[in-house]
């Protein structure tokens, strides 16, 4: 089955209907008084998490005890990490995960400005499907197998950030301390739960070279007393502005510096904007960004801060960083240049898949007339789309009754009424009396 | 349950002039044509096809009617419109020329594509026309094997 970071804690589900409401996916149902997510359908978007009264969705991340089956560890701390403290200050911040058990650190900010030097080269070479849709959001290119499989060749064929920095930060690593390669332990200090499962079930790559993910929460514990007690911060800050900037929206698509781009987050507006581009209406348009997220990477649910505020953070913090990154300085020989990193290996070896998880049957006759019997559940249903039988919508659970996931009894009102037409029966049927004691058969003989 | 036969059939009225809802009869079939095990192309095709005779009618024409009907093996398409027709129907055919209102220009619509990106989707397309309507009708074949 799927691995999915975001999943259900039993104990704390109370089995409301507020997160199969939420979910862009219609992935949850409640079954036995629990929020059950189906595998296929779920993106990891995190919505559900954001919208559980109590607690009980959850993005599952690793234990600080992974740390120690590594003898050297680097730490991959997400821009959107800076945006948690107030006046960040990046050395500041860098130099305190240091001193909490990690031997290194490779900001992910200096792998987005490395995706984003690459995307800027795939998209002016020319050949590529437009809209370029990004893919570094993971919850994002989910979607779009599950959803839009027409777009999949839209998709940039470029890692994450996150994979590129782990691959980055290892090589460097190697070099540095002779270790093998699986002695050196990469953990990313991840806002989300989509992450955790693209390093579980990577996307373009075969395996990823992420060994851990840790929650920004977390981490954001653990250093938020110690940074602003550093005395003689490191000066370990190499990244860009461009490279920053990708921890809010609009970030990775300014690093694009095309001028025929758009943004756009929060999951539902994400979806919006992929039928219309289905429909073919956006083909003049040269790259999405598109976020699960609202406001990027820093709306993310596993930060700390608002994700406004957080935003506003990073943008007063980009524009005092240098504007170029270290790769657009370098010089073509420079590129190529044995000792610089291997750009290419950045590119996806696998293609996506597309998904079935929306189909009925592989059987295109057998999926029309499991249409026409949804349509015709439907129409017995109230309508109400008020989740009491589970399932987010009449229209769900009228599919589910179909495909034999769940029954018409399942909805209250027709129980009910059922219930209603019972008790009638019943009361008639009270009513009636045998002829031998009846008083009314015997006027008519 | 009786035994249904195998197809479906979406039927909706389209009005002039009500761009905001543009697009609502293709996203219903898109949404339908998903759940369908169909190469993703085939799907974009008839959602293209279908969008574009929805915008027309809301373009161009005093209201109309579209129905669908999707077959194991095609989908069969009917946009049916009451006027006033199309004047010349070979220009109309043509990349880029278009007779869209001033004000549909200024939604970002008549860019004199509707017709050829029709023509260009689908497998069968013929069209009707004269001053009390237009009628297109459109099929696009599942089981032809095609790569784009």
């Amino acid at each position: 089955m799927y691995y999915h970071s975001v999943t259900l804690d039993e104990e704390k589900c109370r089995g409301c209907t507020n997160c199969i409401k939420r979910c862009p996916a219609e992935a949850i149902r409640v079954r036995g008084g629990k929020a059950r997510i189906i595998d296929e359908l779920c993106i990891d978007c995190g919505e559900c998490i954001r919208a559980c009264p109590n607690h009980a969705k959850i993005a599952i991340t690793d234990s600080w005890d992974l740390m120690d089956r590594f003898q050297y560890r680097i730490a991959l701390p997400a821009p959107s990490l800076y945006g948690q403290f107030k006046n960040p200050d990046i050395n500041r911040i860098l130099t305190a995960l240091l001193q909490i058990g990690f031997d290194d650190v490779f900001e992910v900010a200096l792998g987005a400005d490395i995706i984003s030097h690459l995307t800027r080269e795939e998209i002016n070479r020319g050949d590529l499907k437009k809209p370029v849709i990004s893919s570094s959001c993971p919850a994002v290119v989910r979607l779009v197998e599950i959803r839009f499989p027409s777009l999949l060749g839209n998709v940039l064929d470029l890692c994450t950030p996150m994979e590129a920095s782990a691959m980055l930060a290892k090589d460097a690593a190697q070099k540095k301390t002779g270790l093998k390669r699986e002695d050196i332990g990469v953990f990313f200090i991840s806002p989300c739960g989509a992450k955790v499962t693209s390093v579980r079930r990577p996307i373009g790559v075969e395996n990823s070279e992420v060994d851990g993910v840790f929650s920004l929460t977390s981490v954001y514990e653990k250093i938020a007393s110690k940074v602003n007690h550093i005395e003689h911060p490191l000066p370990l800050s190499k990244a860009s502005m461009v490279g920053v900037a990708w921890a809010r929206s609009g970030g990775e698509a300014a690093g694009t510096m095309l001028e025929n781009s758009i943004y756009v987050d929060g999951i539902q507006n994400v979806i919006k904007v992929l039928e219309e581009i289905e429909l073919g209406k956006m083909e003049d348009l040269d790259f999405l960004e598109a976020m699960a997220c609202v406001g990027g990477c820093v709306g993310g649910p596993l930060t700390v801060e608002n994700n406004f505020v957080a935003q506003q953070r990073i943008k007063r913090l980009s524009e005092r960083m240098q504007r170029e990154s270290f790769v657009d300085k370098m010089t073509e020989q420079e590129l190529v240049d044995e000792d610089k990193p291997d750009l290419e290996r950045l590119r996806w070896s696998r293609s996506l898949e597309r998904s079935n998880a929306m189909e009925l049957s592989d059987d295109i006759g057998k999926a029309l007339s499991m249409m026409q019997q949804i349509d015709e559940v439907l129409k017995t249903l109230p309508g109400l789309d008020c989740g009491s039988c589970g399932a987010p919508t009449c229209k769900t659970l009228a599919e589910d009754i179909v495909k034999g996931l769940a029954t018409e009894y399942d909805c209250v009102f027709i129980l009910k009424n059922k219930i209603n037409d019972l008790a009638q029966e019943l009361n008639n049927l009270a009513g009636k009396t045998p002829p031998v004691m009846g008083q009314e058969r015997r006027k008519e003989l | 349950m009786e035994r249904l036969a195998a197809s479906y059939r979406l039927d909706y009225d389209v009005r002039a002039r009500d761009y905001v809802s543009g697009g609502e009869v293709s996203s219903a079939l898109r949404a339908i044509l998903k759940q369908l095990s169909l190469p993703p192309d085939l799907v974009r095709r008839c959602c293209v096809a279908c969008y574009e005779a929805e915008m027309n009618i809301i373009i161009h024409s005093f209201g109309g009617h579209m129905s669908i009907e999707i077959f194991p093996d095609r989908l069969e398409m009917i946009a049916q419109d009451s006027g006033p027709g199309i004047e010349d129907l070979q220009k109309a055919m043509q990349e880029g020329y278009s007779t869209a209102s001033e004000e549909a220009r200024e939604m970002g619509f008549g860019a004199g594509m509707g017709l050829p990106n029709i023509k260009a989707n689908t497998d069968y397309f013929d069209i009707q026309t004269g001053k009390e309507g237009t009628t297109l009708t459109m099929k696009v074949l599942f089981l032809k094997k095609e790569g784009e």
